[in-house]
């Protein structure tokens, strides 16, 4: 693996591949040591063009794990506030001898132009792209459905034959897209419920089934159920009357919960919005799978890393 | 390409068979012994070395797994590797007799390696090695504690282990 961009063209046996790789992260995640000693000398940058702290800390311990150099550059209170460019902030870390970015930017697409522009020879990881997409998230969501599902008996799985439910801003949500491409290359049934002004425009060509009423969903009994955070700083619009109403349709509540088969599994990518989209109840459920999807976030960001950097780098492409 | 073979199966069966008396000999009894094997072959011969030593000395032998691909330095030189599954034995290495199972003893990194790993997963009291093949050419300071057969090789020949539970057939062979 060069880059990890999107799961979109991400085949197979590649996705099953990582999550393979994770679950052996995860074992050395139990053990006395947790540091190893593999990534030794490399230095991964983390470039975060948007807030975000759970991604960030999410791939700095598995890079320090992984015994890895962290640099964290975030772009508020940096160079880049200062209008320069990506490029510009590219070649620097280029000079500085990075060997992987891990990118989060709010345009669609700037891990992309990172690894195909020949500014930068390292390889580049996709945190977070404007609407885009979010692999390592996905990643880490199929790496919890398998795990609650098949236990230490996971590694070689996939998702065949399992029905997952996305509930909420779909629109706005790269984590949703990411998830809609990986889920279904591992053969799970997406079914996505959005409320009508949040339906992407391209939807009919998605591998997946729109629903407006989560009841309907619900009733159907899925494998997991996956709450999209309401992406207070996206909305511009009046996508919907108010965050009552919204709650009343879409939200996870406890009464739904109950309802629910008892293998269900509820997920949330977090930051969660409390009483919005998820009931505490919910969130705080034992089926719900919100800190694990923490912890196998840095054992699948471990894998990434392991993958990308570990092994013998193929002829430095685009780099004069 | 010539292959010459080397050990066939009646030599395998002994020489493990005279492993497991060396180890019992050398441990005083089977106390405390814990056999790890490196993925892959190293592993399938722990696997019949368990049963061996149990039927020598009457007692239950811990037999384990020992991935050591994160703990390489030689990561970088070679397309990536999948890391296999390490499967520490219940009742953990701490203050135990560890020995590595191996199939082949050739620059020694390997073993470096399982040394490291063995660090972050506890504290044994002794660590010991057996090895199947030891073709030499060193690279570290490392020696095996139990041989099956020495085989001197040219540093370009390659040394392929072949087992039943894994190839079909039980034989070493050596190839120029």
């Amino acid at each position: 693996m060069r880059h990890l961009l999107d799961t979109r063209t991400l085949d197979h046996a590649t996705a099953v591949r990582v999550l393979d790789v994770a679950e052996d992260m995860a074992d050395t995640q139990s053990r006395q040591v947790k540091k190893l000693p593999t990534l030794l000398g490399k230095t991964v940058v983390n470039l975060f063009f948007e807030d975000s702290t759970r991604t960030r800390i999410s791939f700095e311990a598995a890079a320090k794990r992984l015994s890895a150099d962290v640099i964290n550059f975030a772009a508020k209170g940096s160079s880049v506030s200062k209008g320069e460019s990506l490029k510009d902030t590219a070649q620097t870390l280029q000079a500085m001898g990075a060997d992987a970015v891990v990118v989060r930017h709010s345009a669609s697409g700037a891990p992309q132009t990172l690894a195909t522009s020949g500014w930068i020879s390292a390889g580049v990881v996709n945190a977070g792209d404007g609407t885009h997409e979010h692999p390592t998230q996905a990643l880490l969501d199929a790496f919890t459905i398998r795990k609650r599902r098949y236990g230490a008996d996971s590694r070689g799985k996939d998702l065949s034959g399992l029905r997952v439910v996305i509930v909420g801003d779909v629109l706005h949500s790269r984590v949703a897209r990411s998830n809609v491409w990986l889920l279904s290359t591992l053969g799970a049934e997406v079914t996505l419920v959005t409320p009508p002004t949040l339906v992407p425009q391209n939807v009919s060509q998605w591998p997946v089934r729109v629903l407006f009423d989560l009841e309907q969903a619900l009733a159907e009994g899925p494998d997991a159920v996956m709450m999209l955070r309401i992406q207070a700083e996206r909305m511009h619009a009046a996508y919907f009357p108010n965050e009552r109403e919204y709650t009343r349709l879409w939200g996870l509540d406890a009464l739904r919960v109950e309802r629910l088969p008892e293998q269900t599994i509820i997920m949330h990518p977090g930051p969660m919005n409390r009483g919005l989209e998820i009931s505490t109840e919910a969130a705080d459920s034992p089926r719900s799978t919100v800190l694990e999807q923490v912890a196998n976030g840095v054992s699948v960001r471990m894998a990434v890393l392991y993958l990308l950097l570990a092994g013998e780098r193929d002829a430095r492409e685009g780099v004069q | 390409m010539s292959a010459r073979t080397v050990l066939q199966e009646a030599d395998i069966t002994r020489a493990l068979t005279r492993i497991a008396h060396e180890i019992l000999e050398s441990n005083r009894g089977a106390d405390g012994l814990v056999l790890l094997g490196i993925p892959t072959r190293g592993v399938t011969l722990a696997e019949r070395l368990g049963p061996i030593i149990e039927s020598i000395s009457q007692q239950p032998i811990a037999v384990g797994s020992l991935d050591v691909t994160l703990f390489r330095d030689d990561l970088a030189q070679h397309p990536t590797r999948a890391p296999k599954r390490t499967d520490i034995p219940e009742g953990g290495i701490d203050g135990k007799t560890v020995v590595l199972v191996d199939d082949v003893l050739f620059s020694g990194r390997s073993i470096r390696a399982a040394l490291d790993a063995l660090g972050s997963i506890g504290r044994p009291s002794v660590v010991r090695l057996a090895i199947l093949v030891d073709r030499g050419h060193r690279e570290l300071p490392i020696r095996p504690d139990f041989v099956g057969k020495n085989i001197p090789s040219a540093r370009s020949e390659r040394v392929n282990v072949r087992l039943h539970e894994l190839d079909g057939t039980d034989e070493v062979t050596i190839e120029a």
